[in-house]
């Protein structure tokens, strides 16, 4: 017998989730960092950072005592409250988002009579819709702080941020939509088991034939979370460093590790939709093996894989290709992108119907 | 569980509102706005309204009040003077903010019986989903007036477009 209530264990069991995977996602985001660094320096012909332990490894750890030694300055034309506040405001919705995606596969383990999700911190049953909630919370992060720091290349960073981020999340939002037709459900759990039952060929990318709304899904994401070729917003060449030129310090590192959590979010959500989540490629041709131990990380092993995969793909554009002109920005979301992802609804929702 | 919820936000609703009125710069008003959508939102879920809250959140306080503050940043709007305010609003604002909470308490007091057999906080678990039952309520009883919405959306958007194109 316990002396904890149901609510209390429920309490507990959650606070525990939280952390541990707010510990992973921090470390995630800082080696992410340190792993654009490294290939970025490969794609390049150099190095990248290699002094710092084996491989250049601790450096992470090197940059976050630096970034919390460094002075914090506050400008003085800044409009303070705002100013603050616009960096929690960007990594806190970066952060959040990540609570309602499944690691894992299902494992449900009962402790003290409640029963909990173990690789889910909170199974929604409008995972996706909370997912783009807060997305789109986010973009008051972005715009606050560029207001805030009373500097016109700020202000232009985050405007030019706020109208990219304002247009290329209705593309994003209409080519999640052909997914959630075909699980009809917009519950992430839901579906990533859709996308289970023949591995790599019931995956939506190849079996479900989604990958148009795949492509159009991972360029609007890339203009979300303002990277390369769409970082217009922190363009070095015209404006300085865009909607963060005010802030130094850990306010500074605050955008930058909000801008790596919201990769990690954007790769975790094109492996749940388009590759199948936490399920194995192979699907049942391989034959079961192992013990509980082993059947609960596989999954977390495929999840990881794909994740990076993205991040990968994330850092390789980035190295390649060039930065978009700002009305070609604006022209290829609402031109091409929307479009596109509104033949791709009608089309995957006539075959559906047809089929049904 | 549901009545923490329900005081916590209802609080910052109120506290939002309030600050929405007294705030002098525009910005820091239309961020109040935000602080009450996103209360409201979660009023919502906890009656079990999840479609609905995360259409507050997406529509109202990512997409219409980004736009609010994304205007008021392009017009580097400053702060506003006080005023003592129109005569008018004394006189018929007062009476009729008056009229409407006696309306509404006596509507919720008369209807008190109603609320008690609803399934107040069982919704915050994942078990209820509505979402198919909104949809196939808007595409089949609804259906005409979802219908007329959106084409009255849609000449909005045409006469925007309209005012907001240069003369050749």
């Amino acid at each position: 017998m316990s002396h904890l209530t149901d609510f209390q264990t429920f309490l507990l069991l959650s606070i525990l989730k939280v952390v541990v995977v707010l510990v992973i996602t921090l470390m995630a985001v800082a080696y992410t960092v340190l792993l654009e660094r490294k290939v970025l320096g490969r794609i390049q012909n150099r190095w990248g950072p290699s002094r710092v332990g084996p491989f250049g490894l601790l450096q992470p750890l090197a940059d976050g005592i630096k970034l919390f030694l460094k002075e914090d300055l506050m400008p003085i034309a800044s409009e303070r409250p705002l100013f603050l506040i616009a960096p929690i405001i960007a990594l806190s919705c970066a952060l959040i988002s990540i609570a309602v995606v499944p690691f894992g596969g299902m494992q449900r383990v009962t402790v003290n009579g409640v029963g909990v999700e173990m690789f889910n911190v909170a199974d929604l049953n409008i995972g996706l819709l909370v997912i783009l909630g807060i997305t789109s919370i986010g973009v008051y992060g972005i715009a606050l702080s560029g207001w805030s720091s009373n500097n016109k290349f700020a202000l232009l960073g985050s405007l030019r941020a706020t109208s990219q981020m304002i247009s290329y999340e209705l593309a994003l939002g209409l080519s999640l939509v052909g997914v959630v037709l075909r699980a009809q459900s917009l519950s992430l759990r839901d579906i990533v088991n859709s996308q289970s039952a023949h591995g790599l060929l019931s995956w939506n990318f190849f079996g479900g034939f989604q990958f148009v709304a795949f492509f159009i899904y991972i360029m609007a994401a890339y203009a979300e979370t303002n990277r390369a070729p769409f970082d217009l917003p922190e363009a070095e060449s015209e404006l300085v460093a865009g909607y963060h030129t005010e802030y130094s310090s850990m306010k500074f590192a605050m955008f930058f590790m909000a801008e790596y959590a919201n990769m990690i979010t954007v790769s975790c959500v094109a492996t749940l939709l388009f590759f199948g989540g936490a399920s194995s490629p192979f699907g049942h041709l391989i034959p079961d093996f192992g013990g509980p131990v082993v059947h609960a990380i596989l999954p977390i092993l495929w999840f990881v894989v794909k994740v990076l995969g993205f991040l990968l793909l994330f850092i390789w554009v980035r190295g390649t290709l060039p930065r978009f002109r700002y009305d070609q920005l604006m022209s290829f979301g609402w031109k091409f992108l929307l479009p596109m992802a509104m033949a791709n609804i009608i089309i995957t929702s006539l075959i559906i119907a047809l089929r049904a | 569980m549901q009545l923490a919820l329900f005081i916590i936000f209802g609080a910052l609703a109120v506290a939002g509102a309030l600050n929405l009125l007294l705030q002098r710069h525009p910005i820091n008003s239309a961020l109040s706005l935000v602080v009450v959508m996103m209360s409201l939102a979660v009023l919502y879920w906890s009656l079990g309204a999840e479609f609905l809250a995360a259409a507050q959140v997406i529509v109202y306080s990512g997409a219409i009040m980004v736009f609010f503050v994304f205007v008021i940043m392009l017009l580097n709007a400053g702060e506003e003077e006080r005023t003592k305010g129109s005569r008018a609003a004394y006189i018929v604002g007062f009476p009729g903010a008056a009229a409407i909470f006696c309306l509404l308490s006596f509507v919720f007091l008369s209807e008190r019986h109603a609320f008690r057999s609803s399934n107040v906080g069982g919704y915050l678990n994942n078990i209820t989903s509505n979402i198919s039952e909104i949809s196939s309520v808007l595409f089949t009883k609804l259906l005409l007036p979802f219908e007329v919405t959106s084409v009255l959306i849609l000449v909005a958007i045409l006469g925007a477009v309209v005012l907001a194109r240069k003369e050749q």
